[in-house]
């Protein structure tokens, strides 16, 4: 909301310069996003009379310029060509410095000297009309030589561009900004002028007004305006509502727009002659009706919108027909617009329920100056009070202007005001500090607060402004908030509290940084891939598979949440090796998700209104891929990579067990499920990324070998699904090993781990087994292969005899027996 | 009358047909494809012959030539498709690997170190912050009912408020009852429910995770971002615990020479509530461009726990008070390590990602 400094004036004395204004604002909570200094730096600018235009040779984009600004000729070059002798335009002469500290110099082009600047409006920081000269002679009746600003009655301003925050209903309005100012510097607010009715005739001899939803409108005003001539505004109003940022019109709609900048009240102005009946009743939109809106769009009314509680509520302005005039406090139809011809207003000040004026505004993708206020809460006591000003406004272009007595008021429901308690303590209990009741007082009543002091503490009834004021233990934050923020939230104090209860990670996050700790020692760099991707993407690795979508997502390449990261990873190394960089191993810890109907184990949680409905959404599993693209890479050394991992984290004993139907986006016939040796579980997976699904990424790809491991997080974090190795320290025997190698030939179906395993647990002298050779041709027997162990012995008490290492290799050779392998 | 040209049809659609169940490789069908269907095949050369036909006989071989050739196109298509499903068959079974066979002590891993994400380290740094000042961390879902995301935290259905999260929804039940979590604050949400159900009160935690807003991606946003957010409920927890937390994380993330100040602010979950600032980390507080010359850039935002959040998870008021804050993490990447495009995070270039340790 853009406000000016000389309006704040108006209503507050403030002495203090833009920047100390700028600390305050802030310190308020009224943000100040922007300072703009209107008329600035225009003392120098003044008004010439072009008298002469010439080519000039050699040039055509510039031509010389002959202007009088009272001294008699001066040549000037320029480059516009918007204007015709005769015309008057702002002449920044030589030495005048411009907004923006622009120092006008005399300057030589194409031989002929320059004598200053003709300006256009965006130079001298009037708009942003940029498309020529500024023509004075639009505006004004022009006189050569005068100073600008005094030419267009222009005083120097400064505007602040605040963002006022939803529970601030009263700070849309300079009045309520200037409260907050006023209470924090502990100053005087002083108050507009305001008309009182002077026609003797009563209003409803000439109008009517009703409400027929009194829940939707909770007031409506309707004042009648007589001898109304309509036409342009006093200049002062007109810089007013532009330094708002709002456009003149006419004076009648001029003096509304700057009642509800001031005051926060949004009125609408009818042309009585326009409203069937001169009458204006509120009422619920009903199904079927249609309304073209000032904006030329035609609207269907009381339709049922998306969203939780959006029944499709509409509240409308009717007149003595019955027919929909506008959309009640969000914006009037064509029909009964104010025009030249215009000389009977009814002029509408209402309070509206600021929900429904939020739903419909939001329904109809409808937001109007007055929505913004009217969603927010406008003070239902206000409407009277800115027909008033209205009048006063109004009355500095219409003299004779006739306000008939007793204006039109009809109530239906309005908010209750709560009476909030402040028990002793309760602001030293929210803030740490106490604050004397004075100084409460003071805070409270410089913002309209009704403040009664009671043994019981301090009872508070919030201004009629304040609809964002509740009641009961919410009133009290609310109220202590403002008092706070009046107070200063820079002076509270601030203490570091601490507690008994230790900090620290749960277990699964303390896994999931050595995971991530172990990955990088391996080489990866950590990736972020989208978890939004398209849909054709989710169809490669998932076809036919229920998905989850999203509504309304940025771009149709990012509307279904992934059910794997491979695609991503696949398609950023990809992309890396297009780039010249794609000899590497990225990873990535993140969120995969399945459709509710696509698992057997969806989350269930609580949703709808007041989470009174039990909902199935999509499970979220937390998974770690790793994808290798380095030119040595493929299935084996995944495994490689995987059989580090596992070691790192201590795992007991994984098994690396060949898929049958390899899971999704993996290359069928290399891909392996990791299974927990004692519980069974499967830890993930294994193998290449399929070279189809990479073709399909990247076409020139699809013969690399494209290593994945690809880790169901929420399956290693769970200490029942995964056998962890002892923690406790082994030390190593102190008398020597003996070590032997072992190559058995293997049948295809007897696992090289379940061999090793049975090794290992076959004798307690064995100490280690390691695989260390696989050779599989001709000259084995078919389906089988030659599997080589090292096999180390020990013991704690001795150093191991001939004879015990002979018998223990035996009883090795029998194990591999039992398992069908033989002795190579 | 003279024989027709299509006089052998039948005979010749059959031979080609057979020609087609021939073929033996995808190549063998790549060179016979010409002949069987292209110019050079017996059905262009018949296609010829129709022109000295009388209209209606020639419209009428026309079409039994048409209907002859979609045979044999959808023989050749089938065919193609059952050679494509071999190849592929055979290349994957002379690709077989047991990968239970993989002797891993064999293989030899060169040098080259890898590096962790920007973002991920970052919320490490950050987390070990909190840590160090007794919080634990919390994680939670992506995907949330608007109760959690919107309704507990006091945001009603249709609220204006709403507007202040540009929401992405999720097809799932009644329209825009699902969606992805906007902020980290449902969460909080979790774990005060479940502090309740399991009478563990009080809660000093920090929540980070990924979040999802509907704002177009720039140098200083991201569709999808990271967001830490904490949450304290004990007894006698006020403002000034809140500010003094604020106040020692700023100093122990960003060091000792940049501080926070808290001015008002609305958010519909606290009250009071509080947007919070830090000392610019380009400027040191001198003003510069990136914080408008006021020495000042924003944070996050942060407030005591309303009375409606509350009430809407049963956490009873006259005993417990709290508050809750939360921050961008990529943010606090991009500050730290003055990122100038946010975009750079979510690209995972290479080059970029490899200079982080």
């Amino acid at each position: 909301m853009k406000i000016s400094l000389l309006w704040l004036r108006e209503f507050v004395e403030l002495s203090e310069s833009t920047e100390e204004l700028r600390a305050v604002l802030d310190d308020l909570g009224l943000v100040v996003e922007g300072i703009e200094h209107v008329g600035e730096g225009l003392g120098d600018v003044i008004v010439a009379r072009i008298d002469e235009i010439r080519a000039i040779e050699g040039a055509d984009r510039v031509r010389l310029v002959v202007v009088d600004a009272g001294d008699g000729p001066l040549e000037i070059v320029c480059g516009a060509t918007n204007f015709a002798v005769g015309n008057h335009v702002p002449l920044a002469p030589v030495g005048a410095i411009l907004p923006g500290g622009f120092v006008i110099a005399e300057r030589k082009m194409r031989g002929v000297t320059s004598n200053g600047m003709l300006c256009s409006s965006r130079e001298l920081g009037l708009s942003d009309d940029h498309e020529g000269l500024m023509i004075l002679d639009d505006l004004i009746s022009p006189k050569v030589g005068e100073g600008l600003l005094e030419a267009l009655s222009l005083t120097p301003d400064v505007v602040f561009d605040l963002s006022v925050e939803g529970n601030r209903p009263d700070a849309w309005s300079v009045a309520g900004v200037a409260r907050d100012l006023a209470t924090r510097l502990g100053r005087r607010l002083k108050s507009p002028a305001f008309a009182e009715p002077n026609a003797p005739e009563s209003s409803a001899t000439f109008a009517s007004a009703g409400i027929d939803a009194p829940d939707l409108c909770g007031r409506l005003t309707v004042s009648v305006l007589r001898g109304v001539k309509v036409g342009p505004s006093p200049a002062w109003i007109a810089q007013r509502l532009q330094t708002a940022g709002m456009r003149p019109i006419s004076n009648v709609v001029d003096a509304s727009n700057l009642v509800m900048l001031e005051l926060g009240q949004p009125t609408h102005p009818y042309d009585a002659a326009f409203v069937a009946g001169r009458t204006l009743r509120a009422r619920r939109a009903r199904s079927g009706e249609i309304l073209t809106t000032l904006d030329g769009v035609q609207r269907q009314l009381a339709k049922a919108g998306r969203g939780l509680g959006d029944t499709g509520e509409d509240c409308v302005i009717v007149d003595g027909d019955d027919q929909v005039l506008g959309l009640a406090g969000i914006m009037g139809g064509a029909s009964s617009e104010i025009s030249r011809s215009t000389t009977d207003v009814l002029l509408e000040a209402a309070f509206f329920d600021p929900m429904t004026v939020a739903r419909s505004s939001k329904r109809h993708s409808l937001r109007s100056e007055a929505s913004i206020r009217f969603e927010r809460g406008v003070d239902p006591e206000l409407a009277l009070r800115a027909a008033a000003r209205f009048v006063e406004v109004l009355r500095e272009s219409v003299p004779d202007l006739q306000w008939l007595s007793s204006p039109l008021d009809v109530w239906g429901v309005t908010p209750q005001r709560p009476s909030v308690q402040l028990r002793e303590g309760d602001i030293e209990r929210a803030l740490g500090v106490a604050l004397a009741d004075a100084e409460v007082s003071r805070i409270l009543e410089g913002l309209g607060f009704e403040v009664r002091l009671d043994v019981e503490g301090i009872f508070v009834v919030p201004p009629t402004s304040r609809l964002d004021i509740r009641s009961g233990a919410a009133g009290r934050a609310d109220v202590i908030e403002e008092i706070a923020r009046l107070y200063s939230y820079y002076r509270l104090p601030r203490r570091t509290p601490s507690w008994p209860e230790p900090g620290g990670l749960s277990d699964r996050q303390g896994l999931r940084r050595h995971v991530r700790d172990v990955i990088v020692d391996l080489g990866a760099l950590e990736a972020w891939t989208p978890t939004l991707g398209s849909d054709a993407d989710f169809e490669l690795v998932h076809p036919g598979v229920e998905r989850v979508r999203v509504t309304n997502p940025l771009a149709s390449e990012e509307s279904v949440l992934r059910a794997t990261m491979t695609t991503g990873l696949a398609r950023a190394w990809a992309k890396n090796v297009e780039r010249g960089v794609g000899d590497v191993i990225l990873g990535e810890i993140g969120m995969v998700f399945s459709h509710p109907l696509a698992t057997k184990t969806p989350r269930a949680t609580k949703g709808g209104v007041g989470g009174l409905l039990a909902l199935n959404l999509p499970l979220e599993n937390e998974r770690l891929t790793v994808v290798l693209g380095r030119s040595e890479d493929s299935a084996t050394t995944a495994v490689a990579f995987w059989s580090v991992l596992a070691d790192r984290l201590g795992l007991a004993d994984v098994v690396v067990r060949n898929d049958e139907v390899a899971p999704p986006g993996f290359h069928p016939t290399r891909s392996a499920s990791l299974v927990d040796r004692e519980t069974g579980a499967t830890l993930g997976h294994v193998g290449e990324v399929d070279g189809d699904l990479l073709g399909k990424l990247a076409p020139t790809l699809q013969t690399q070998r494209l290593g994945i491991v690809d880790i169901d997080f929420d399956v290693l974090a769970d200490a029942a699904l995964v056998t962890r190795k002892s923690h406790l320290a082994q030390v190593p025997s102190r008398f020597p090993s003996a070590i032997i190698d072992l190559a058995f030939i293997t049948p295809t179906n007897v696992h090289a781990q379940d061999l090793a395993h049975a090794l290992r647990t076959a004798s307690e002298l064995v100490e280690d087994v390691e695989l260390f050779d696989v050779y599989s041709d001709g000259n084995l027997p078919e389906g089988t292969r030659s599997l080589a162990f090292n096999i180390r012995f020990s013991s704690s008490e001795r150093t191991l005899s001939e004879g015990e290492v002979a018998g223990a290799r035996e009883v090795l050779i029998a194990t591999g027996k039992r398992l069908g392998v033989v002795l190579r | 009358m003279t024989t027709s040209p299509l006089a052998n049809l039948a005979i010749q659609t059959a031979e080609l047909l057979e020609a087609v169940k021939a073929l033996s490789s995808l190549e063998a069908l790549r060179e016979a494809e010409p002949l069987i269907i292209g110019k050079r095949s017996i059905l262009s050369t018949l296609q010829k012959s129709l022109g000295g036909l009388e209209p209606d006989d020639r419209r009428e071989a026309g079409a039994q030539l048409q209907q002859a050739r979609r045979t044999v196109e959808a023989a050749l298509e089938l065919r193609r498709d059952q050679l494509a499903l071999g190849a592929r068959a055979e290349r994957l079974a002379s690709d077989r690997l047991d990968l239970g066979d993989v002797v891993v002590g064999a293989i030899r891993w060169p040098a080259s170190s890898g590096h962790p994400g920007l973002v991920a380290s970052t919320q490490r740094e950050l987390e070990d912050v909190f840590v160090a000042m007794g919080f634990t961390v919390s994680d939670g879902p992506e995907v949330e009912s608007d109760w959690y995301n919107f309704e507990a935290l006091n945001i009603p259905p249709a609220h204006p408020a709403r507007g202040m999260w540009d929401t992405f929804y999720v097809e799932m039940g009644e329209p825009e009852t699902v969606v992805l979590r906007t902020h980290t604050s449902p969460t909080q949400i979790h774990l005060m429910e479940s502090a309740v159900a399991s009478n563990s009160l009080p809660i000093h935690s920090v929540m980070p995770g990924r979040c999802y807003r509907r704002d177009t991606p720039d140098a200083r946003h991201l569709a999808t971002f990271h967001q830490i957010e904490g949450l304290v409920v004990d007894r006698g927890i006020t403002f000034a615990d809140l500010a003094g937390v604020i106040e020692t994380f700023t100093r122990k993330y960003f060091g000792p020479d940049i501080s926070a100040r808290l001015r008002p602010a609305y958010f519909p979950f606290t009250e009071p509530s509080a947007e919070f600032e830090i000392t610019c980390t380009i400027c040191r507080g001198e003003g510069c461009r990136t914080c408008s010359h006021t020495g000042w850039i924003e944070l996050g935002g942060c407030g005591m726990l309303d009375p409606a959040v509350f009430e809407a998870v049963g956490v009873d008021g006259d005993e417990w008070s709290g508050f809750a804050f939360g921050f961008g993490i990529d943010r606090c990447a991009q500050m730290r390590y003055q990122v100038a495009d946010m975009r750079a995070l979510i690209e995972n270039d290479v080059r970029f990602l490899r200079q982080f340790s």
